[in-house]
């Protein structure tokens, strides 16, 4: 199965990616190229064979149901979460005006 | 007096305990390595006060008879560890300028553990890549030259090529690496050092910036056996951060080498014989096979059927979890925002991505983002996670037979630079005797094990059973002492 351009246009759109025409272009080869190397894995017969979720056993643990147990991961700690965003104001993270 | 940069990590940390030299001694040589090294465009961020820091608090904690396990040994920190208080950017424009309040779980381990740190090292782009040239800081070259009278610069493998380059022009003793398909293997092959990727879960990923969440695991790169040792001992144990974090104790691997293997079996994989793969490397497997039967251990042919479709599943399944990782970058919370005049959120998400993400990156979040779409999940997602599985199940039916495999660790020696960017296929195609391991979980190892016919490092690869680091040192000490590597690149930066 091959994708055109309008394809990789869409994808790039949902993945958030701005590209131009030229980018398209290019990358539709690209992707073929990949995307048609990984459907040999079609050929593998996986019947009653499950999907791997998980490669080596392991439990799901739950912490404790404590407030700020670890306090790197805790609250409080509001300057830290803000210090590396681009355009803070009042205390929160600031976004372009969003109307509907 | 002995040559400080040329010690091992045993070495200064024995003889930083007996007092034959100073650790500032040390971190000084060290630092003056790096700054006279540029042109290796190793490091991303050096931090010599920082190196200089630890070896005082060193040199101070012997007087006081306080010495920590690795007290007075300096190391360089792959650039996809955060580190508190310097710029941690995983080698791309997205994160430049990042600086993260707060210490990966790693990173906080070996600085308690006494070690100091020489700089950031640059790596692959969001460590995507086998070749360090998808870095946003400029190409990472490797300290080799081909013995062909030419001058063509090499690629130090990649990721982290940062890490191999700095190790094997003495830069640093050790360093982080961290492998989601053989980013800490193919470079120490490439330059002639050594490197394990422990089993998946044993190093915590928390602070670790996230490429493949499954598939993602640090481990220590170094000039020998001994020291990967040491360093992952001081790398590896629970951490309640991580959720696939493995709560087990670290074993004590250090003490317990032995290169013995009497009474162990080696699993030799007949689908990793490639046709028409470089003679050099098949000899060195044979060569290799000859010194792990002389350290006593009984080789037997072994068979993983599905390692062909290996690197195509990881090629759904490691672009699949970075499209969904790297949606954290959204010009909102940290790193790069590009705000064109007018533009709305969502035209801010996509410029931010478009400017920020390097073009292997984004092929990368394309494809993921392709293979994860509605009606295509099953055939591609779904299928390469159910031919995960059968390969998982190739490993656990070859141990049956064997303790340990062993296989080349890469299918070439060093490239040269631009010679495979114009083709993705054919760069990921260096990482197919790497990918299976990792796809499985399984520890695995790269060591130095002959020069080619070029004059340039190979590197045997040994896997392991989960859980077995121990085995896998062992029989790469086994190579180690037979191999009798000892080849350096010479001087040219």
């Amino acid at each position: 199965m091959s994708i055109d351009q309008a394809t990789v246009r869409k994808i790039a759109s949902l993945a958030r990616i701005a590209i131009s025409d030229a980018e398209a272009a290019a990358m539709e080869g690209e992707l073929n190229g990949i995307l048609g190397w990984v459907e040999q894995l079609g050929e593998v017969d996986v019947t009653g064979v499950e999907p791997m979720t998980a490669v080596i056993p392991n439990t799901l643990r739950l912490r404790d149901d404590v407030v700020d147990a670890d306090p790197l991961t805790g609250g409080g700690r509001r300057d830290d979460v803000l210090a590396n965003a681009p355009a803070p104001q009042h205390g929160f993270f600031g976004v372009p005006k969003v109307i509907e | 007096m002995t040559e400080l940069t040329n010690l091992t990590v045993t070495q200064i940390r024995d003889g930083h305990r007996a007092g034959d030299f100073s650790a500032v001694e040390v971190a000084e040589a060290f630092n003056a390595n790096v700054a006279g090294a540029k042109a290796l465009n190793a490091f991303i961020v050096e931090t010599p006060e920082h190196a200089i820091a630890a070896a005082k608090a060193a040199d101070a904690d012997r007087a006081a008879g306080t010495l920590k396990p690795l007290s007075g040994v300096p190391i360089g920190m792959k650039d996809l560890f955060a580190t508190n208080g310097v710029q941690t950017t995983a080698a791309s424009h997205m994160l430049e300028g990042f600086v993260p309040r707060y210490e990966s779980t790693v990173s906080a381990k070996l600085w308690d553990a006494g070690c100091g740190m020489l700089g950031k090292l640059n790596l692959d782009q969001f460590a995507m890549g086998s070749s360090n040239e998808t870095s946003y800081f400029g190409n990472v070259i490797s300290p080799w030259k081909r013995k062909d009278g030419g001058n063509a610069a090499l690629a130090p493998g990649g990721s982290s090529g940062g890490s191999s380059t700095a190790i094997a022009a003495r830069l640093c003793p050790a360093a982080t690496g961290t492998d989601t398909g053989g980013s800490i293997r193919q470079p120490a092959a490439f330059t002639g050092i050594s490197g394990i990727k422990p089993t998946y879960g044993r190093c915590s990923r928390w602070g670790i910036v996230a490429f493949a969440s499954s598939l993602d695991q640090a481990g220590p790169m170094a000039r020998d056996v001994r020291d990967c040792a040491i360093m992952l001992e001081n790398m590896a144990g629970f951490d309640p951060k991580d959720a696939t974090s493995l709560n087990l104790p670290v074993p004590d691997w250090e003490a317990a080498l032995s290169g013995d293997l009497k009474g162990k079996a080696v699993g030799i994989p007949k689908e990793y014989r490639l046709e028409g793969i470089d003679p050099d490397i098949d000899a060195m497997w044979d060569a290799g096979i000859a010194m792990l039967k002389d350290a006593g251990a009984e080789v037997v042919e072994i068979s993983l059927p599905h390692t062909k479709y290996a690197l195509p599943a990881y090629y759904i399944i490691a672009p699949a979890e970075a499209s969904s990782n790297l949606a954290r970058y959204d010009g909102v919370r940290y790193g790069l925002r590009d705000l064109p005049q007018g533009a709305g959120l969502q035209d801010m998400y996509a410029a931010t991505r478009a400017d920020g993400f390097g073009p292997e990156v984004k092929r990368r979040i394309m494809i993921g983002t392709y293979v994860l779409s509605a009606g295509f999940y099953d055939a591609y997602y779904t299928q390469a996670q159910k031919v995960r599985t059968l390969i998982a199940r190739d490993f656990d039916a070859a141990f049956g037979a064997c303790d340990v495999i062993l296989a080349p660790t890469a299918p070439s020696a060093a490239f040269g630079l631009g010679e495979k960017m114009a083709d993705p296929l054919a760069m990921y195609l260096n990482d197919v005797f790497a990918v299976p391991a990792s796809l499985a979980g399984l520890p695995a190892m790269s060591v130095p094990a002959a020069l080619n016919r070029e004059g340039l490092p190979l590197g045997l690869q040994i896997i392991g059973k989960a859980f077995d680091e121990q085995g896998v040192l062992n029989a790469g000490l086994a190579i180690e002492e037979r191999a009798g590597f000892n080849a350096r690149a010479e001087k040219w930066w």
